[in-house]
């Protein structure tokens, strides 16, 4: 790749052929403001609030969309330049319902900074607001156009990085806005809530269903014995919600809190993750063994199962019958848990705490209640356990560490890895592994299957057995499979679908901001929970096998079947 | 006035290849095929120095080397007959007066860059020059000029016409692109350009109607005798479409280097009803408002540019003083308030807040704060838009503010009202 030399304010700077002004400029401590530029999305050049000076140039640039030319002369900071994105700044608060004080996205809203590093100080313009129509159909995710700026990255996301298409540009001119088509509900239309586009908002136009109050009114319930479960990925990323690194673990200090603010007991998803390897491992097996429909594919993700209900129903005799963990969790919960301890199902709330806002929609569908009630009864989001944190005003950084109440507590390293893309077919192929062999295996970390990339392969010997995998993450990388799959042209055994990139820790109801580079991180965090626990395969956590002698009998036996797995909709699209 | 590009419209059966023959047509074309190779076509449009009659003057030559160059075995020609510039229908006389001109133009054009395919993209309003040109095509398929193996030669080239719905964003190229893919027409930004990544991601090759008539007269003639037509920067003839309080409205032909004033008076006899000019809009509601003071410039690239105003469409809009000026101005702020794609924020959201502004100052509820708003405005439309509509926007707004300054001051003072400021905005400062 060639070079070219550009001077930026004064300053010569040798960048690659092809690299952007905003680029050119980070190389030389140059912030350039953005609002609808996203690391991680295509550059689209719509707020123009990045536009500087070019030398023999008339009018800007917009930086984030033209690439340096050789000689290229930039200026970033003139009078001219900050005047423009003042009134630029100016012009897009004039259309934002701007109720700062009370916004869910209040000291995490892009908007908000940005107006106060360009020192945006008073508004000129006549505001113009639309009439306030907050959208609260979906179990999961709340719309409110009132605030949209019109950035467009929940609509790239949508379409370009899901695959779905739910939101749209409606109308032009200032007439356009992000709406559903045909001005639907977010619950009439094909939307999955994988939630997103809620990451990508700069502002909050667009926001998880907030439960914590349903959380706070069953603590205090003195007749309700409120039990919680907390997902793998949220002990690697409710840290930035109270300002830590990216990736702290704080897996000690969540459930310190969790008791601390009443909850009767404390339990771990990664229990029931335990556990879904076993049934989904031996669904595996028995698929393989009797010609069953294959590739299998996983069924953790509920923004997957909802993706595949409408847009490929005829191909849902590929998905595994196994619920999610959080369903298993809940099943369990109300039967067995409830049994073991004596404990009227009916005065048992189920709290789970998800990376997801799909979970959400999840608890709630019909299928979910074989203990003989909703299994799961409220869902929160780790940017809301954020929230509750802030609210009870203990200081979850300070608090001891302490361990996750039995049995639904204890878990393995396979589970762990679950939050990650990769780490369900990581933590299967241990199990199957060495439940066909016999042998133990040896070198348990796969890195063929991790990192954050789209679509992975990898051949996988398991005796005799050559088995073909892939794992994917997003649902435009889920849609190749089934396009594949459709063809005739998909000779894989297992593929694991997570719906948001990067696997669970990039899930619609995680920190804000969430690119790549965090993401990673994350990812790493998980990863090192996995390598510090003693156990690290599924078929070995002693609880799980407790539970199995105890009370469910056998991997895909008679009780499982009915607690542990479910069967799908054929939604009509 | 001129007889050059336009000079068969009205003289023959605009769809029959017989009669197109009779007066050289077809003659261009076939020369480029048996004759020449396609970067020599480059190069004789280049040499021509034939700049784009779209409106933005690019020159032809370096588009087409552009196109020419890339490496790929799809590209396209687009003819971008979205002709949809208020004020403007200069196309329209070409579509309809000789169809084959513009195809041969397009085929050449095809040939030169090596596109096999070419869409004629025209504006829904002309459903005559639509049926002109689908007949038209399909002469020149039964005759051999279209198709695959164009007269026995190696070269294929095949031409459909599609038809927008009436946005005259569509006339923007990227968004006219978008249109032709199905999708919203709806701009975005560039680069790429359409010559790396144009249509359906393909190299393309967007050119106007009359830039394409232009194609087998510069070939016909040769570029050295073209270039005796016009000025030094401003070669050939160009097409104009006059309307407004005049005696001769209509499209004409002149000869580049032209006074706006001869425009005006000697060819289409000055004002109506013995009225008095106020100023002409020039290039289309995109354009500049001119007063007479200006009239003696020359129709020329390079001079209108130092004027910072651009030739636009080549559109004249002649008005006299009994317009209310600021109404003027806001009827145009109003169209093209309804025709921004919504995209960017200062087209979306600038065109809304001019109007506004514009109304409040015409019902007498100016304020010198708003004259200050306007100018912000439409100085953040022009330089940062995403595209051409937004960037030309507020240029009758620019420009009556500099030539017409007085009036919207004495609009404001005449009307001035004491304290509105305060009363809107209500702000108390101690101290």
């Amino acid at each position: 790749m060639g070079k070219v030399s550009v001077n930026i304010n004064g300053k010569d700077v040798t960048v690659d052929e092809g690299t952007t002004i905003l680029e050119a400029c980070k190389k030389i401590n140059i912030k350039i403001p953005t609002l609808c530029n996203h690391p991680d999305l295509e550059t689209k050049g719509n707020c123009r609030i990045c536009i500087v000076e070019v030398e023999g140039q008339k009018i800007f640039s917009a930086a984030c969309c033209t690439t340096v030319r050789d000689g290229m002369k930039i200026k970033t900071n003139t009078k001219r330049v900050r005047e423009a994105r003042k009134i630029i700044m100016e012009l897009i608060i004039s259309s934002h319902r701007d109720e700062c004080l009370s916004c869910v996205r209040s000291n995490n809203c892009e908007l908000q900074t940005l107006s106060k590093e360009l020192n945006v100080n008073n508004v000129t313009f006549d505001k113009n607001i639309r009439p306030i129509k907050i959208d609260k159909s979906s179990p999961a995710i709340v719309r409110d156009p009132s605030k949209c700026i019109k950035c467009g990255r929940c609509v790239e996301v949508c379409h370009d990085v899901q695959g779905v298409g739910a939101i749209y540009n409606a109308f032009r001119s200032s007439d356009m806005e992000i709406s559903l088509p045909f001005e639907a509900k977010l619950d009439d239309v094909e939307c999955v809530y994988c939630g997103q586009c809620i990451n990508v908002c700069p502002v909050g136009a667009i926001y998880e269903k907030d439960d914590t109050e349903n959380v706070w009114d069953a603590i205090e319930d003195k007749n309700k014995h409120v039990i919680v479960q907390i997902a793998p990925a949220v002990r690697v990323s409710l840290g930035e919600e109270i300002g830590m690194e990216p990736g702290s673990i704080v897996t000690g200090k969540i459930v310190a809190f969790l008791r601390r603010i009443g909850f009767d007991k404390v339990f771990d998803t990664n229990f029931a993750a335990d556990l879904t390897i076993m049934e989904e491992g031996n669904e595996l097996l028995y698929r393989l063994k009797n010609n069953g429909t294959l590739p299998m594919m996983t069924s953790c993700s509920p923004g997957w199962i909802r993706y595949i209900e409408f847009f490929y129903p005829e191909l849902l005799d590929h998905v595994s019958s196994c619920k999610s963990p959080q369903q298993m969790f809940g099943a369990l919960a109300k039967s067995y848990y409830t049994q073991k301890f004596n404990i009227d199902p009916k005065d048992i709330v189920v709290v789970s705490i998800m990376p997801c806002t799909a979970k959400k929609a999840e608890a709630i569908r019909k299928e979910m209640n074989d203990s003989g009630h909703q299994d799961v009864d409220i869902v929160l989001t780790t940017r809301e356990l954020g929230r509750m944190v802030k609210e009870s005003r203990i200081l979850l950084e300070e608090l001891q560490e302490e361990e996750f109440d039995a049995p639904l507590g204890i878990s393995t390293g396979a589970a762990a890895i679950f939050g990650s893309t990769g780490g369900v077919m990581e933590a299967a192929l241990r199990t199957v592994y060495e439940v066909v062999t016999g042998e133990e295996l040896e070198n348990i970390d796969l890195y063929d299957l991790r990192g954050i990339e789209g679509f992975k392969e990898s051949i996988v010997k398991i005796g005799e057995l050559e088995v073909k995998v892939a794992v994917v993450n997003s649902l435009k990388n889920a849609k190749k499979i089934l396009e594949m799959i459709k063809k005739g042209e998909c000779d894989y055994h297992f593929v694991e679908v997570m719906c948001c990139p990067g696997g669970c820790i990039g899930g619609g109801g995680q920190p804000i901001p969430g690119n790549n580079e965090i993401k990673m991180k994350r990812i790493d965090g998980i990863y090192y929970v996995d390598k510090g626990l003693s156990i690290r395969k599924s078929h070995k956590n002693p609880a799980v096998l407790q539970v199995y002698k105890e009370y469910l009998g056998e991997p895909l036996g008679e009780k499982s079947h009915k607690l542990l797995h479910t069967h799908y909709n054929y939604k009509s699209k | 006035m001129m007889n050059l590009v336009s000079r068969l419209c009205g003289k023959i059966n605009p769809i029959s290849v017989k009669d197109y023959r009779e007066y050289d047509g077809l003659k261009a074309l076939e020369v480029c095929l048996f004759n020449r190779e396609p970067n020599e076509l480059v190069d004789i449009i280049k040499q021509s120095n034939l700049k784009g009659r779209g409106g933005a003057a690019f020159p032809t030559g370096l588009k087409w080397e552009f196109v020419a160059s890339e490496n790929n075995d799809t590209k396209y020609v687009v003819c971008n007959a979205d002709e949809g510039e208020p004020g403007t229908f200069k196309d329209k006389v070409l579509l309809e007066g000789c169809p084959l001109q513009i195809i041969e133009g397009m085929i050449i054009a095809g040939y030169a860059v090596g596109a096999n395919n070419g869409y004629i993209y025209i504006r829904g309003e002309y459903p005559r020059a639509k049926k002109l040109l689908i007949d038209a095509i399909s002469n020149l398929e039964k005759e051999g000029y279209l198709g695959q193996n164009i007269l026995g030669q190696e070269f294929s080239f095949n031409i459909e016409v599609r038809s927008g719905s009436g946005a005259y964003i569509c006339g923007e190229e990227t968004a006219l692109i978008k249109s032709i893919e199905g999708d919203a027409g709806r701009a975005r930004h560039k680069p790429p350009y359409p010559p790396n990544e144009g249509l359906w991601g393909k190299p393309t090759l967007v050119n106007n109607v009359e830039t394409l008539a232009n194609i087998p007269l510069i070939i016909n003639m040769g570029p050295e005798e073209y270039k005796r037509y016009g000025t030094s920067s401003s070669n050939g003839t160009k097409l104009i479409s006059v309307s407004g309080c005049v005696v001769n409205k209509g499209v004409f032909e002149v000869e580049f280097g032209i006074t706006l004033r001869e425009i005006l008076f000697d060819i289409c006899g000055g004002l109506k009803d013995g009225k008095q000019l106020k100023f002409i809009q020039l290039g289309g509601a995109s354009g500049a408002c001119l007063p007479e003071e200006l009239l003696d410039t020359k129709l020329d690239f390079d001079e209108l540019r130092k004027l910072d105003i651009s030739l636009g469409s080549g559109a004249i809009l002649v008005v006299d003083d009994t317009v209310d000026l600021l109404g003027f101005v806001k009827t145009t702020m109003e169209f093209f308030k309804h025709e921004s794609c919504g995209k960017c924020v200062p087209c979306r959201e600038g065109n809304k807040h001019i109007v506004k502004i514009l109304d409040r100052i015409i019902q007498g509820n100016g304020t010198e704060r708003d004259l200050d708003l306007l100018k912000n405005i439409s100085m953040v439309m022009r330089d940062c838009s995403c595209c051409g509509l937004g960037q030309a926007a507020p240029t009758a707004l620019i420009t009556t503010m500099r030539f017409f300054e007085d009036e919207y001051n004495d609009l404001i003072h005449h009307h001035y009202k004491k304290d509105i400021d305060k009363l809107n905005r209500e702000v108390i400062v101690n101290g």
